[in-house]
């Protein structure tokens, strides 16, 4: 009997900073468990060797900046099976999206000594505003527990376990005890979706949302209450969601 | 402590009324003999601007001197002018973190190499006998040795949430054995409060702030003067079980005088004074259940976060939800459990979507059962007056004032229709064991 073609996995870097992807490198006690359970067939990151398409799962970091990369992704898309956005980037336009708000045009003469080299975009945008997205992973970089997560649920044929409740949810399952409650360190846990274990709280920091917003999110609620704390400016830009636009987003809407 | 399933939980049949006196050295004896014993020590201790309820090594891990200010959405540590041992209410953790954990392997399977399957109830062998909580570095509390439980400084409230519990999850058709399995053996080491925080309603709930029954030794703390040594702190001794008369054998105590029991009266009756907050309980659940409808919901839907921290700090709150994990090379699998919250989306999830679509209906869903649908489910009210919810809500939304708010509605709206009254006779408690635990249990 011929043992089962082992699924094949490619990697895709599009505007980002290649966190996301070397948190597959991080997994070091599994990654030979990884190797062995998929093929793994495109992964610059890890070897240039290149196995032609398609491919039955696709990671795919980063976001859209350039007119090439908007191509790109289509082709992305037609070679795979399953598509995996991962990390804020892919899931939400990144910390590359802060230029959305600003005129190109500005931004790029203040950066560049000879901006006309440039052939960029205006935004910054998410995978899922070009072309379907079957999971998203979030976080900047992506938690290692859930790639995992996604790739052994991929393999077993089942759905990944990837709740889309709070952050605090997670930071009381830990135990933790709440920075905002008992220090007055404010927080994006309760605008924030499940996926690190909490991991700033639990070093006695605000949440910065890296991993964008929560099922429903109540931004507006969290500033009322945030300004009423008298939490200074500095922290309040903090609390912008720099690293996921969706949460700026919601500083402007009205809930639900 | 009622009898629960024929297991005697704190076997206080004879209950010792003499009232003892120990010392600070002579808790700090009772402690190490309980360790002796291979009981795990929980209780109060200092530790991320907190008084958390974790593992302790003796009376000095004890916050002595500390107390907490504690507010809707607020919570600081302060300085007493005295060397109380247990001046402060309760924090951010309590019994339900170790008897009904955060997380809990249900069962494992392993494929082996015939391609047959074997499977376990999860358990570590020679381990914890209650299921495997989830070990992880972040969560030092459950990685600890497992043993029988002996819990310290547990408080009235606490106490009640702990009844409720057993009813909750020993009480009815279905046994939790897990629960069942970390309740049996563990030793309580109650205190009576003194020292009431800003969000404490035990008294309107009638919980506390004085001891009944429910533990094996009780603690009442004398006042002690600001120029006291540190060392003179005086505990009054209640003796609520067998196994707390048999321990006492082992620790330096004498009767109490006249006088130091008018005392202990005088602390408890100062602290049902000082509650920080009140509750009228009078008709509540048919004053609830009058305004279902009332736009009042959504005004406090648009204050909600939907963060779940107030139902997972919540004492008497059981909800959990179950998830499959498989490994890489396909020959493992294992079914967990975790805390869930009815202020999710998936958690009212059937097909088609969440049946509670916003805040509003999941704060209804929350407050109604704590203060009214409890009442039928289980036949008492699902709050003991704690506070936790007010304190640790990020946004400070606090669930006593938000009652008493909507029970004012329902006064003001005579003509809406009355709820029937409670069905004053709660589900039978010896009913027969189910060969398997539901995949979630829910409201
Ligand atoms: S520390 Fe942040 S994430 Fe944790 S409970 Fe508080 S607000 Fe939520
Ligand atoms: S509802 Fe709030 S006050 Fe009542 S027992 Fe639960 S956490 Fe404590
Ligand atoms: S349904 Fe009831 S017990 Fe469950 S989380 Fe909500 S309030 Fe708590
Ligand atoms: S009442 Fe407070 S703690 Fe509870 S879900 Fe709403 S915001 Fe969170």
């Amino acid at each position: 009997m011929t043992k089962p073609r082992r699924p094949t996995l490619a990697v895709w870097k599009f505007a980002s900073c290649d966190g996301c992807q070397l948190t597959l490198l991080d997994c070091e006690e599994e990654l030979l468990a990884v190797a062995g359970a998929v093929e793994i067939a495109r992964f610059l990151e890890a070897t240039r060797a290149v196995r032609p398409g398609p491919y039955d799962i696709s990671l795919v970091e980063g976001s859209i900046t350039t007119a090439a990369d908007r191509d790109r992704i289509q082709a992305v898309r037609r070679e795979s099976g399953l598509l995996v956005a991962i990390g804020a980037c892919a899931a939400g336009g990144g910390i590359q999206a802060l230029r959305n708000r600003a005129s190109l045009a500005e931004l790029t003469a203040a950066v560049y000594a000879r901006p006309d080299y440039l052939d960029t975009l205006a935004e910054s945008t998410p995978i899922a505003e070009h072309v379907p997205v079957d999971y998203e992973l979030r976080g900047c970089p992506i938690a290692k527990g859930q790639l995992l997560e996604v790739i052994t649920a991929l393999l077993a044929g089942r759905q990944p376990v990837l709740p889309p409740h709070s952050v605090c949810h997670d930071c009381k399952l830990a135990g933790q005890v709440c920075v905002m409650v008992a220090q007055g360190i404010p927080c994006l846990g309760p605008l924030t979706q499940a996926g690190c274990g909490a991991l700033c709280p639990g070093f006695q920091r605000g949440c910065y949302g890296c991993f964008g917003p929560m099922e429903q999110p109540n931004r507006p609620a969290l500033d009322h209450w945030l300004r009423a704390l008298g939490v200074g400016t500095a922290a309040a830009g903090r609390l912008d969601g720099r690293f996921d636009p969706r949460l700026q987003a919601l500083a402007e809407d009205t809930g639900d | 402590m009622a009898q629960v399933q024929g297991v005697a939980l704190n076997d206080n049949q004879d209950p010792d009324t003499r009232r003892l006196v120990i010392t600070r050295d002579g808790l700090a004896v009772l402690l190490n003999a309980l360790r002796r014993h291979g009981y795990r020590l929980i209780g109060p201790r200092l530790g991320d601007g907190a008084i958390q309820f974790t593992d302790i090594d003796g009376v000095d891990d004890l916050p002595q001197g500390w107390t907490a200010v504690q507010e809707a959405g607020h919570y600081r540590l302060q300085r007493r002018a005295d060397a109380a041992l247990f001046g402060y209410a309760v924090g951010p953790h309590s019994l339900k973190r170790y008897l009904h954990p955060p997380r809990l392997r249900l069962w494992r399977m392993h494929r082996d190499a015939m391609q047959g399957c074997s499977s376990d109830s999860g358990a570590d062998p020679g381990g914890d006998p209650g299921g495997d909580a989830e070990t992880s570095d972040r969560d030092p509390q459950t990685t600890a040795p497992a043993g029988p439980f002996a819990f310290v400084g547990v408080r009235p409230c606490e106490l009640r949430a702990l009844a409720i519990q057993d009813r909750v999850l020993l009480g009815g058709q279905q046994i939790d054995p897990h629960y069942q399995a970390r309740r049996a053996g563990c030793f309580i080491v109650a205190v009576a409060c003194g020292s009431p925080g800003g969000t404490c309603f035990c008294q309107s709930m009638q919980a506390g702030p004085g001891l009944r029954d429910g533990f094996d030794l009780g603690l009442t703390e004398l006042d002690t003067d600001p120029t006291d040594p540190p060392q003179g702190q005086r505990l009054l001794l209640a003796i609520g079980s067998a196994r707390g008369r048999a321990l006492l054998t082992e620790i330096p105590h004498r009767p109490a005088t006249a006088a130091e029991i008018a005392q202990g009266e005088r602390v408890v009756a100062r602290a049902a004074d000082a509650m920080g907050r009140h509750l009228d309980g009078d008709g509540l659940r048919e004053r609830l259940l009058a305004v279902l409808e009332h736009p009042y919901w959504d005004q406090v839907g648009a204050r909600c976060l939907g963060c779940t921290n107030c139902t997972l700090v919540c004492p008497t709150c059981f909800c959990t939800s179950v998830e499959d994990h498989t490994d890489l090379t396909g020959q493992y699998a294992e079914r967990t459990r975790r805390w869930d919250s009815c202020f999710t989306g998936d958690f009212s999830y059937i097909h088609g979507g969440s049946v509670r679509q916003h805040r509003a209906a999941r704060y209804r869903q929350w407050l109604l059962h704590k203060l009214a649908t409890w009442h039928d489910q289980f036949g008492s009210p699902g709050c003991v007056g704690c506070g936790r919810c007010i304190t640790w809500c990020p946004v400070g939304i606090d669930l006593s004032a938000e009652a008493a708010a909507l029970a004012a509605a329902a006064a003001s709206q005579p003509g809406l229709p009355t709820a029937p009254p409670a069905d004053p006779s709660p589900a039978p408690t010896s009913a027969p064991q189910p060969a398997a635990m539901p995949a979630r249990r829910h409201e």
